[in-house]
């Protein structure tokens, strides 16, 4: 079946035109040894996480095997296998936040959102990731939101302020979409 | 006349941006022929926002927790009609919290503009890279570095000037300086510092290191957490580059070198240092067994080094002021400064750097200022995953690397975590448990399968359902783990729970014999109720998300601890704080 230049199958050549923003990073980096933790970053930096079958593209272009780079992709906690929402909260779990009560702005985060670790809300807005130290300990408890406009660290959270922090970037994106 | 707006992550997370922002604004607005600059963290992260304003006579008055609402008085006064804002101002206690400290590391973060070489310049850099390859051989630098006595800060304390020698001595054209700038230590934020605020100092010493050992290439293996710190590095390579200082025949000497960055993609195991190199060559980050050590058999197999953020920065200080200026601080053993990140439940949080050999008690209370709210100091975690909790028994223990070793904990990269009466011991190891079974990269069993049995009684035990033995059982596979695992990551994962066995058996035993958390931390173990200073007025019922809660309006109400759930959603909406948690 041909779906416009673009057969519907599972091959090589579908994945060369699905993937050509790929391209460019497997032109610069494809030959370089020991660049695919590299790929796997800049891949994920385009599309916003690794799709299976972009992971098969880079294993045509480069000559390494799938299960390989499966087994870097999964060994490494920045890569994701499953698309995240346009806002992923970091919610850092160091030591320091931890003492500060870290586990009290998960809760928050859940009464507001609905979602826990590594879960997406409904609406494709938000995914929480629990992750290890963003290094802004004297302002424990503390979270990142990544989205594809800028990175924000936000510091000394309450139950209250992560409410507030979160009602903000929704009102905000209901306007714009407005 | 100018404004500084202190802009690393922590003062990004309080909105400096915000602050910078507004100066500006009203700076165009009113026509002031005022420039507004940014600079690194000055350490004082509890004050951010912090803004300098300099005078054109060099005086400085330091303003704390600016926010953007405070801008407008700030420049009406002080930058309109000269009037310093005392209110404002940088309190003369807050002042001592710099004042006190001797600053090697951190000389120029929170003072020069990172993104500017040429206020590094002016602050005495590249000095020392000039001093090297104008006067000295790479064996003179290796012995400069060795009178200093300066030892790895990255965690393990080994002989900087040793691993130079033996990276130099490996027989070999190529081979490679690497800068392990992935500091993963939950609780350590020293490197970020650097690395945001004076990435120079860190590049300089790389050159300096690269000539010692005969590298051509560095490699900065940083922090993919730390989208900062990435860019604030490139900036400065591009303009170290321009001014001839990275490159080919650099300063005219002939010699060549160069450093790219790599960003890690998050493992913690990648801080040790064949795992790091296997991350560098795009491989899953697990170690592999040493001998051949790194600098024999290291990147692409050639001879290699690697160093820490930390480590690096003191070099170009210890090549322009001797050896013998660093080694004169500290102790015999420990010489030098150390940077350590005060956080937790301190008053004042932030990056302190003082000469080895001070107590912890002149760290955590005479610098930190003491614990928050003025509670009761319980313990301080020294070492992050690899360390141990120090007791407050053993607050006199001066901080050295031999000290602090005798304790059970380990210096480490330099964190400390205070812990007040609030925190349960038991729930910290099973914090960090959690941790290193989370980052163990699986090759070993002991590792893998040791230290999640490990969580698993952890876990039992903070939930109320501890067994007798437990700690026993802890104890032995606590051991096993130690020998079967091949790195420091398993060597070292047990040490958070055999310290605070050690010191705090007690409480092991309160949660597995008698069902109580001292700390009142662990959930199972609670029970909430309503004392007679309830004044009835039905709040905490219609809170209480399951019903347990039962009363008539203008009586005491009663909590059922068969529906409870142990929310603590009753006592924080009780307005007469009438519900208490045992």
């Amino acid at each position: 079946m041909m779906n416009g230049n673009v057969c519907s199958c599972n091959c090589a050549v579908n994945r060369n035109e699905k993937f050509k923003e790929l391209r460019p990073v497997l032109d610069a980096y494809a030959d370089v040894p020991g660049s695919l933790i590299t790929i796997l970053q800049k891949t994920q930096d385009i599309y916003g996480y690794l799709p299976v079958d972009a992971i098969n593209y880079i294993s045509d272009v480069t000559g390494i095997k799938p299960a390989k780079i499966y087994g870097v992709a999964t060994f490494y906690a920045q890569f994701r296998l499953q698309p995240v929402g346009k806002y992923l909260i970091m919610l850092c779990q160091g030591t320091a936040c931890h003492v500060n009560g870290s586990e009290l702005i998960e809760e928050a985060i859940h009464e507001f959102l609905g979602i826990k670790d590594g879960e997406t809300t409904e609406d494709g807005l938000f995914t929480l990731n629990n992750v290890a130290c963003l290094g802004c300990c004297s302002l424990a408890p503390v979270m990142m939101i990544r989205s594809s406009e800028e990175d924000e660290t936000y510091g000394n959270l309450t139950k209250d302020s992560v409410k507030q922090i979160l009602a903000e970037i929704k009102g905000r994106t209901q306007e714009v979409e407005a | 006349m100018k404004v500084v707006v202190g802009q690393g992550s922590c003062g990004i997370a309080t909105g400096a941006k915000k602050t910078a922002g507004r100066f500006e604004q009203l700076i165009r607005e009113k026509n002031l022929d005022i420039k507004v600059d940014i600079t690194g963290c000055v350490g004082t992260c509890y004050l951010e926002p912090i803004v300098d304003i300099y005078s054109d006579d060099g005086s400085q008055t330091r303003y704390v927790k600016v926010k953007p609402e405070d801008v407008e008085h700030i420049v009406e006064s002080h930058l309109v009609n000269g009037i310093v804002c005392e209110g404002q101002a940088i309190s003369e206690e807050d002042r001592q919290f710099v004042e006190k400290q001797q600053r090697v590391v951190l000389r120029n973060c929170g003072v020069i503009n990172p993104e500017d070489i040429n206020e590094y310049i002016s602050a005495e850099g590249y000095k020392a890279i000039e001093k090297v390859l104008q006067t000295m051989s790479p064996d003179d630098v290796i012995e400069e570095i060795k009178i200093s006595g300066l030892r790895g800060r990255g965690g393990a304390g080994f002989p900087t000037w040793f691993k130079w020698k033996a990276a130099k001595s490996s027989p070999g054209k190529e081979k490679y300086l690497v800068c392990n700038a992935d500091e993963g230590d939950p609780g350590a934020f020293m490197d970020r510092s650097v690395l945001e605020g004076d990435p120079h100092s860190l590049i300089e010493g790389m050159i300096i290191g690269g000539y010692a050992m005969g590298a051509n290439e560095g490699v900065i293996y940083c922090r993919a957490e730390y989208p900062l710190a990435i860019k604030r590095l490139e900036i400065a390579m591009g303009q170290a580059r321009e001014k001839g200082f990275l490159g080919k025949n650099i300063l005219g000497s002939g010699f060549d070198f160069d450093i790219r960055i790599k960003a890690g993609a998050g493992a913690f195991v990648c801080g040790e240092e064949t795992a790091l190199i296997a991350s560098l060559e795009g491989e899953r980050g697990m170690p592999r067994l040493k001998p051949p050590f790194p600098a024999a058999k290291g990147y692409w197999q050639k001879p290699t080094n690697i160093n820490n953020v930390e480590t690096f920065a003191n070099v170009p200080w210890i090549i322009y002021n001797g050896g013998a200026a660093f080694g004169s601080l500290g102790t015999e053993q420990s010489k030098g400064t150390k940077v350590f990140a005060l956080a937790g439940k301190i008053k004042k949080g932030g990056l302190v750097e003082v000469p080895m050999g001070l107590t912890l008690r002149d760290v955590i209370f005479g610098i930190g200022g003491g614990i928050k709210n003025d509670k009761q100091f319980k313990a301080v975690q020294m070492g992050g995953p690899s360390g141990g909790c120090i007791p407050a028994s053993l607050i006199d223990t001066p901080v050295t690397y031999e000290d602090i070793n005798k304790t059970g904990a380990i210096v480490g990269s330099g964190g400390m975590i205070v812990m007040d009466e609030d925190t349960c011991m038991v729930d910290m190891a099973r914090y960090f448990l959690n941790f290193t079974r989370d980052e163990s990269c699986g090759k070993c069993n002991y590792c893998r399968i040791g230290t999640k049995r490990m969580l698993e009684i952890l876990e039992r035990i903070t939930s109320g359902e501890g067994k007798d033995g437990d700690i026993e059982l802890l104890e032995e596979l606590a051991v096993k783990i130690k020998d079967g695992s091949l790195c420091g990551l398993g060597q070292t994962a047990p040490n958070p729970v055999l310290t605070t066995i050690k010191y705090f058996r007690n409480e092991y035993e309160d949660h597995i014999y008698h069902k109580r958390c001292t700390a009142k931390s662990c959930k199972a173990l609670l029970t909430y109720d309503i004392t007679d200073a309830c004044r009835g007025c039905t709040l905490c019922a219609k809170k209480c998300p399951v019903g347990a809660i039962t009363g008539t309006a203008k009586n005491v109400h009663v909590i059922d601890h068969e529906k409870c759930i142990k929310c603590g959603k009753c006592m924080e909406s009780c307005k007469f704080n009438a519900i208490e948690k045992k």
